[in-house]
């Protein structure tokens, strides 16, 4: 059984509510930190505890902290990234739902080692319900004297607000999140200047996933040495895991990092398997803009070593044979399923909530979707697998924001592992109509590479 | 001095002020080096970054920090570090990038060269006639927008339109009021008005010579002649407007002014923007003091129907290099 920080007290009756959340030891993370703590302490304790961002991009919290420029007499900001909209993930609407004041906690105890007086945390415009649980949770904590004036006597000041977003999924990329909180069309910034140095109305800004902030409660209350105890390597911690797909039982899941990927999928505690009795196809690891993997590949490394949920074991091997933990949306694909169809779909997403700024995202993901969708529905030739695989390149790392590479990579992925099933669809036009490929070669175990060819690695 | 940088772009080294851009050093070496630029406007605050064209290799950060960076950057939007060393025509991998860049912003353009008002002075054309592929590998139906009608000066043409945001800048910048706008999002975005509205001030003529495409003509012009059969004359008057200073280029066809611009440099932009009074009513040579030929680039279309060449240039440069890689191509054209 994993530890649990974040979900522990998930299943108690009324977590929602300020008065069981402290009776489950909420909020001692705020007294600890504003009555003994500096926030250069926390944020020593944050860098300690190895916390890498929840959002997607792994960056390390407590050295992101300690970029926030300080100049005199300029407000800062904390943000919160609520915006979670990429397919696939669900953990923050899930932790926004049942246990907002872990996440009201942590911006409390965040902000105060920023040095922010003022914090929003952004919420996707459509989880109407959830901002409404948050502004709740706000008005408790509140009225508990967590939030606004002199909290708890020491003197510090803190106002909170929920925004809700746009309805947008650019506007969770922080700087278009910062566009769309000051009211302006949600476009990414150019940057540099980084959001550290001018972010939200020009000030020095943090932006972070609402996992992230969640994180830091535990953090404090425990240490960060403490934290940096559980996990593997530089992947610290336990990580929220939205599991969807053809699994037994889909859902959120806190995870030890460094577990097996083929604990997760099958072992009862977890998916308990793929639903149905039908067998693995691929994977996408952490949401859908990271590359999807066949069975082969997600249950062991390209050595025949087991793969594990970390940041590093699942990008072993770059995007060869790899893919990334980014922000935990675990989609699992039984035998029946249609990667080019999946693709397709992925792709039409893309498409569809480029903002329009630049270039190749705005002209390439339409393109793309429209090759993919000519492909799935009988019309492709070989010709326009090779196109895809090049307009892909002509998007990837050329825009200003990483959604042209997110769009970029699930179909890079796609053409990579599965280039078989695109050119099954080419060749027999009729047949990939009516059914699927299937599970071809892609289970296939991978052999333990031999002794000898490892030392000579 | 301390706030000079160096940098070298390309194997030819510049002293810059810090600050300065990759795009704008460049500038200041010149000639072939130049990235292209679609979007950025040296005059227009916080443009660029948008297009992709301009963008090349940094293959050494800065004297302090030798690391390349990963991706491909934006020149207009980078600035420059001492010594930064940048790769832009020398780098492969930058020109297929920028190949790829061209080839995207034109599987949406409509081929309507012949009958665009902007055909011989589009920066569209020319890049993609340095860059593009003979032919397209997009096969599906362009993008198109309804009409709309923003006034009686200016013309849009939304089809044509590659969202390089200039206009929107000029408008918040030079105008006093911006009327018009990004509508929608992704590849549906436009250039709109919202509900109708003229697009009408004292400069809202501008955003025609900020407008890299055929997407803003002048509508006083429309369809009157080809620039290249037009010849451009600098003139000057005492403008009545505190903003506008009269300087201008009157494009002449015969005896007759068939349009008014503002004054452009070497690279496209223009020198000072004028007023609507100066650009859309006086078209005749008594309104004006002539002062002397315009200074059209030798490479420009334009210049070939110039007055001061009595024959037109050669579509190929005296270029040894580039004959002989001509040549080849020729050939390979033929053993297909």
């Amino acid at each position: 059984m994993g530890r649990k920080l974040l979900l522990e007290h998930i299943n108690v009756p009324g977590i929602n509510t300020l008065a069981v959340y402290r009776e489950k030891g909420g909020y001692r993370a705020v007294e600890k930190a504003l009555k003994t703590l500096t926030p250069e302490d926390i944020v020593e304790e944050v860098k300690k505890s190895g916390l890498r961002g929840r959002g997607g991009a792994g960056f390390p919290t407590g050295m992101k902290w300690s970029f926030l420029a300080k100049p005199e007499g300029v407000p800062r900001y904390l943000v919160c990234n609520g915006d979670e909209s990429e397919p696939g993930t669900f953990k923050d609407r899930f932790l926004m739902t049942h246990i907002p004041h872990a996440l009201i906690e942590g911006m409390i105890v965040s902000s105060y080692a920023l040095g922010a007086n003022t914090s929003y945390i952004y919420v996707r415009g459509e989880m109407m319900p959830q901002i409404r649980i948050l502004e709740k949770a706000i008005e408790e904590a509140k009225a508990a004297g967590f939030l606004g004036k002199n909290i708890l006597g020491t003197g510090y000041d803190l106002e909170l607000y929920v925004q809700p977003g746009g309805g947008a999924y650019i506007c969770g990329e922080e700087t278009a999140l910062l566009e769309s909180l000051e009211g302006k069309r949600g476009n990414p910034r150019i940057k540099p200047p980084f959001p550290a140095i001018a972010g939200l109305y020009g000030c020095p800004t943090v932006v972070n996933n609402v996992e992230s902030i969640a994180a830091v409660v535990p953090i404090v209350n425990d240490g960060g040495d403490e934290y940096a105890k559980i996990g593997i390597g530089r992947s610290t911690g336990t990580k929220l895991i939205s599991a969807s797909g053809n699994l037994v039982k889909p859902g959120v899941y806190e995870i030890e990092l460094g577990l097996p990927v083929e604990e997760f999928i099958y072992s009862d505690e977890y998916c308990g398997g793929i639903a149905n009795g039908k067998r693995l196809k691929a994977t996408v690891a952490g949401g859908s803009s990271v590359p999807i993997l066949p069975a082969n590949l997600t249950l062991k490394l390209a050595n025949g070593e087991p793969r594990l949920m970390s940041y590093e074991s699942l990008s072993e091997g770059g995007f060869a044979t790899g893919t990334m933990l980014g922000s935990g949306g675990f989609i699992a694909f039984d035998e029946d399923q249609c990667i080019v169809r999946n693709t397709w779909n992925f792709s039409s997403f893309y498409h569809h909530e480029s903002c329009g700024q630049c270039s190749p995202c705005r002209e390439g993901t339409g393109w793309m979707e429209k090759i993919l969708h000519k492909i799935e529905h009988g019309h492709g030739t070989m010709e326009d697998i090779d196109l895809l695989w090049d307009v892909q390149r002509k998007i990837e790392g050329n825009t200003i924001c990483p959604l042209g590479d997110a769009a970029a990579w699930p179909v890079a992925a796609a053409i990579r592992h599965f280039r078989d099933e695109f050119e099954w669809h080419v060749k027999e036009p009729m047949k990939s109509q009516s059914t699927n490929y299937g599970l071809a070669n892609y289970a296939n175990p991978i052999e333990k590479a031999p002794e000898e060819v490892k030392s000579q690695n | 001095m301390s706030d000079l940088v160096k940098v070298t772009i390309d194997g030819i080294t510049v002293e810059v002020e810090n600050g300065t851009t990759i795009l704008n050093a460049a500038r200041q070496i010149g000639g072939d080096i130049v990235p292209p630029a679609m979007c950025y406007y040296s005059k227009l605050k916080g443009s660029g970054g948008k297009c992709r064209t301009c963008i090349v290799k940094v293959s050494k950060g800065s004297e302090k920090d030798p690391r390349p960076m990963p991706k491909l950057v934006a020149s207009c939007r980078t600035t420059v570090m001492d010594g930064m060393e940048v790769l832009n025509i020398t780098s492969p991998e930058v020109l297929e990038a920028r190949a790829g860049v061209v080839e995207i912003l034109l599987i949406n353009h409509p081929l309507d060269c012949p009958v665009c008002d902007q055909a011989g002075e589009c920066d569209l054309q020319n890049l993609s006639y340095e860059h593009g592929l003979q032919k397209t590998r997009y096969e599906f139906d362009r993008r198109t927008f309804d009409r709309i009608d923003i006034g009686d000066k200016i013309q849009l043409h939304m089809n044509r339109c590659i969202l390089c945001y200039r206009c929107v800048f000029t408008a918040d910048q030079i105008t006093n009021k911006r009327v018009h706008g990004i509508l929608n999002r992704g590849d549906q975005s436009e250039i709109s008005t919202y509900i109708q509205t003229a697009v009408d001030n004292d400069f809202s003529g501008n955003v025609i010579d900020v407008c890299p495409v055929g997407a803003l003509t002048d509508k006083t012009f429309r369809f009157k002649n080809r620039v290249w059969f037009t010849k451009p004359v600098d003139a000057h008057r005492n403008c009545s407007h505190e903003k506008c200073n009269g300087k201008v280029t009157l494009w002449y066809k015969g005896e007759d002014v068939l349009r008014v611009t503002a004054r452009k440099d070497q690279f496209g932009e223009v020198e000072e923007f004028i007023c609507n009074e100066c650009r859309f009513d006086k078209k005749k040579t008594t309104d004006w003091t002539l002062e002397q030929p315009a200074v059209i680039s030798d490479t420009s279309v334009i210049s070939s129907n110039h007055y001061q060449t009595f024959k037109p240039l050669p579509v190929i440069k005296e270029n040894l290099a580039l004959q002989e890689a001509n040549k080849r191509e020729l050939e390979k054209t033929f053993k297909i």
